[in-house]
């Protein structure tokens, strides 16, 4: 072999190590976010999943007067504290509504208070004082206290207190606001798009809209935030943190959204389609109505899908128009103050009890598993509509 | 009755009547063809027109009052409101009714209500537009003042703390005047912005460059819906992640090496933003990458280059323009994200080039003005819509540039 020959050769293996390498940078990017994927979810579940369990411990409760006048008077004082507050002040209710109650002392599952509950689940920091963890263990031997599921997770509104506090408020809130955000947005956005697909004439109306609507798609979501606040709250008067405002803000937000999707959507339907609709006599309007729009339907569908999902996520523009207060109760009307599931996880986060992490993981479960079907029927819809002229 | 009461009585009540119109106006088109005249439009049309005779009328007439009552010239109460506009509405219903006969040009007068109705929607964006132009810029007026632009812009020191209390009229005299020096936040949201950029640009341009020139079909169909999961995931999530899982890893991280880090340091929001903008940038790269022509790959090839030399010498600089593009929306994206930075970074304005310092962002100001108890016209909120309109006009030149980019420098292969 020649020296020629050898330098070429030598030259030939850097060069296929450097194409070796640059594929396997591709690779690596893909495995590092895939990477990061499984490590989030495998955080938040492991994070989340102790929330879908609450401890309850058996005590006797009393039903008596001494209860009626003082509810800490309900259970035996050393077991006072390893019940949850919010279930002694309700005592005294639940003998108004059963007055048999009076008198009689029960042996009863309670609500564990959430520092008896982090202990059970070997959570640091439970912050559980040292003779009442002697007590708790005394009574796990004793079989009186147990872990099950947390319905009132799923039932309750949000409170102060972790053991009692759950999303169901602010599921109903997210679900109103985006009914309004899908009563607004949705029409508004296809009829847009199918006047600037089918209707409007190129001129320079026409474009600055077309512009202006991209645009619209690249501004940051909390500055529609600051537009609900000066036009809807401070101008039009809709009550700060209801579900109107939080609808309006969230469907001009997705208003880009849908008339990008729509529009993509009616572009893909051929022309022949108009041009003989056209040939039998129909009027511009009918031509759409009749032929396009209904082609061009699953498109749209799928679009306002996606939309409406990143409205769901959104946090940033509902906390400037005041949508993160303390809501313990689900919204009676739009215009009631009203959270949302996202606002609802952002004030849990900020809390700084153990317990409220745990339920603030959980409450992202549940919004991650609705946006991921979301997403999911999506994409279904799209496949499986998916038209080849 | 409260004027919100109002919406459903109007919505109720103009529901079964437009219903109503449209039976009558239907049938007495109907009616009037038996005379031997054949109807103009389709009967359907006749009832159209009554309704939007009805509505119209009575929804303009709505508009109008509660526009008179937003700018506060005078109210009148929501029942007799309610009674003014369905008058009008009976009027106008009895006018449009008037006018159906066989041959009234019925489909012709809707068709023009229809598309008026589409140019309404349209202009709708439009107004959005102007609606946080104005809302920014009326506010940062304000604002503007109280502190001159110029100090705002290059001053150095944020301490607002005494503003509200001058909002409220109780300032004394000894009191330091606030000061609204934006540089340390400005300089906070591009410290985080260059992290997540750091970590967006190469994972995400990678992953485009093997998903559309090394993976197969089949794996490409399955890679990317699973890649733009992590566009789907909310920022509130991310938040959480960031300040609860990475940051205390972060500082672990440092401690063994013997540095000092902040709990809210700017590295694991930065981190955690970059990998939310990963799907961003790869699948706007993905696009443009696969627009090449293939003619150019094989030409290439046809030389003896590699692949890797393939992609890297002829399609990454044909593909340019594009991926420009994608970066700068990448960017301001980065920049207008608000609940990592709200969740994971700090508060304190903090002029530093130490990614484990504390340091806070334009938009975390805005958040922190806006959701306290202040007073709405105190400088203190009125400087969120000063910051409001820095990053509206961040953002809109990053826009703007990249749309130019990507009509000057696009390449034609035709």
């Amino acid at each position: 072999m020649t020296t020629e020959n050898f330098q070429a050769d030598a030259r030939k293996r850097k060069r296929d190590r450097a194409d070796k390498r640059f594929k396997f940078y591709g690779f690596a990017a893909i495995v590092f976010a895939l990477a990061f994927l499984v490590f989030f979810f495998i955080d938040i579940i492991s994070k989340g999943l102790p929330a879908f369990q609450q401890a309850e411990i058996q005590v006797e409760v009393h039903y008596n007067a001494a209860t009626m006048k003082n509810y800490n008077k309900a259970v035996d004082k050393k077991y006072k504290r390893l019940v949850s507050k919010t279930w002694l002040r309700l005592v005294p209710n639940q003998m108004r509504d059963k007055p048999e109650l009076i008198g009689e002392d029960r042996l009863e599952w309670v609500l564990a208070e959430n520092r008896v509950d982090q202990f059970l689940k070997g959570h640091e920091g439970h912050r559980l004082k040292s003779k009442h963890q002697k007590l708790v263990k005394q009574m796990l031997d004793e079989g009186k206290v147990r872990l099950v599921f947390n319905t009132g997770f799923f039932s309750k509104g949000d409170s102060k207190l972790p053991e009692n506090a759950g999303i169901l408020a602010s599921a109903i809130g997210s679900v109103l606001v985006l009914l309004l955000t899908m009563l607004f947005a949705v029409p508004i956005g296809v009829m847009t798009a199918i006047y600037l697909e089918e209707f409007a004439p190129d001129n320079r109306l026409t474009q600055i809209i077309e512009v202006n609507i991209n645009n619209l798609a690249a501004i940051p979501s909390i500055l529609y935030g600051l537009l609900g606040l000066a036009i809807f709250i401070n101008f039009m008067g809709v009550p700060r943190s209801s579900a109107l405002v939080g609808g309006l803000t969230l469907a001009l937000m997705t208003l880009p959204v849908i008339i990008i999707a729509a529009r993509a959507a009616l572009r893909a339907v051929p022309d022949s389609i108009r041009e003989a609709a056209y040939g039998l006599g129909a009027s511009n309007l009918q031509v759409v109505w009749h032929h396009v729009l209904p082609l061009a339907m699953p498109g749209i569908l799928t679009g306002s899908i996606i939309g409406l999902a990143q409205a769901m996520g959104e946090t940033a523009p509902l906390l400037i128009v005041g949508m993160m207060a303390y809501i313990p109760e689900a919204p009676g009307s739009i215009f009631e103050a009203t959270t949302v599931l996202p606002a609802q996880i952002y004030t849990w986060s900020s809390e700084s009890l153990r317990a409220f992490e745990e339920r603030t993981a959980a409450g992202i479960m549940v919004l991650l598993a609705v946006l991921l079907s979301l997403n999911a029927i999506a994409v279904k819809f799209r496949n499986r509509s998916e038209n080849t002229w | 009755m409260i004027y919100s009461d109002l919406f459903f009585w109007l919505f109720g009540g103009l529901i079964p009547l437009g219903i109503t119109a449209y039976m009558v106006a239907r049938s007495k088109a109907l009616g009037t063809e038996q005379d031997g005249s054949r109807l103009h439009s389709l009967p359907g049309y006749y009832g159209w027109y009554a309704v939007i005779w009805l509505a119209m009328p009575a929804m303009l007439s709505g508009l109008l009052f509660s526009f008179i009552h937003m700018f506060g010239v005078f109210s009148i109460p929501a029942p007799m409101l309610l009674g003014t506009m369905f008058t009008i509405g009976g009027l106008g219903l009895w006018y449009g009714l008037s006018h159906i006969k066989a041959d009234f040009r019925a489909r012709e007068k809707v068709e023009k209500v229809t598309t008026g109705l589409l140019i309404v929607s349209a202009s709708i964006s439009i107004l959005t537009t102007l609606g946080i132009v104005l809302s920014v810029v009326f506010e940062s007026i304000n604002f503007f003042q109280v502190i001159s632009f110029w100090d705002f812009i290059t001053g150095t020191k944020w301490e607002p703390d005494t503003a509200f209390l001058i909002g409220a009229g109780r300032d004394t005299a000894g009191m330091a005047p606030p000061a609204f020096g934006a540089v340390p936040i400005f300089a906070g949201t591009f410290m985080i912005t260059t992290i997540a950029m750091f970590v967006a640009v190469p994972v995400g341009l990678f992953s485009a460059i093997y998903m559309s020139e090394y993976a197969s079909h089949a794996a490409r169909g399955r890679l990317k819906p699973m890649l733009e999961i992590l566009a789907g995931i909310p920022t509130v999530v991310y938040g959480f992640f960031a300040a609860i899982t990475i940051s205390p890893m972060i500082v672990n991280a440092a401690h063994a090496l013997g540095l000092q880090a902040d709990y809210t340091n700017a590295l694991a929001p930065g981190l955690i933003m970059g990998v939310m903008i990963i799907p961003f940038v790869s699948s706007l790269s993905d696009d443009v990458i696969k627009a090449v022509p293939q003619g150019l790959r094989d030409g290439s090839m046809a030389l003896g280059t590699t692949k890797a030399e393939t992609i890297r010498h002829i399609v990454l600089p044909a593909a340019m323009p594009g991926i420009v593009a994608a970066f700068l929306l990448a960017t301001s994206r980065a920049i207008g994200e608000t609940m990592i930075v709200v969740m994971a970074a700090g508060l304190r304005p903090n002029l530093t080039a130490n990614p484990l310092e504390g340091i806070t962002t334009v938009t975390v100001k805005i958040v922190e003005a806006l959701t306290g108890d202040q007073e709405f016209d105190s400088a203190f909120t009125q400087s969120a819509f000063a910051l409001g309109f820095v990053l509206l006009l961040i953002t809109l030149i990053l826009n703007i540039v990249s749309n130019i980019v990507v009509r000057k420098f696009k390449q034609r292969y035709d």
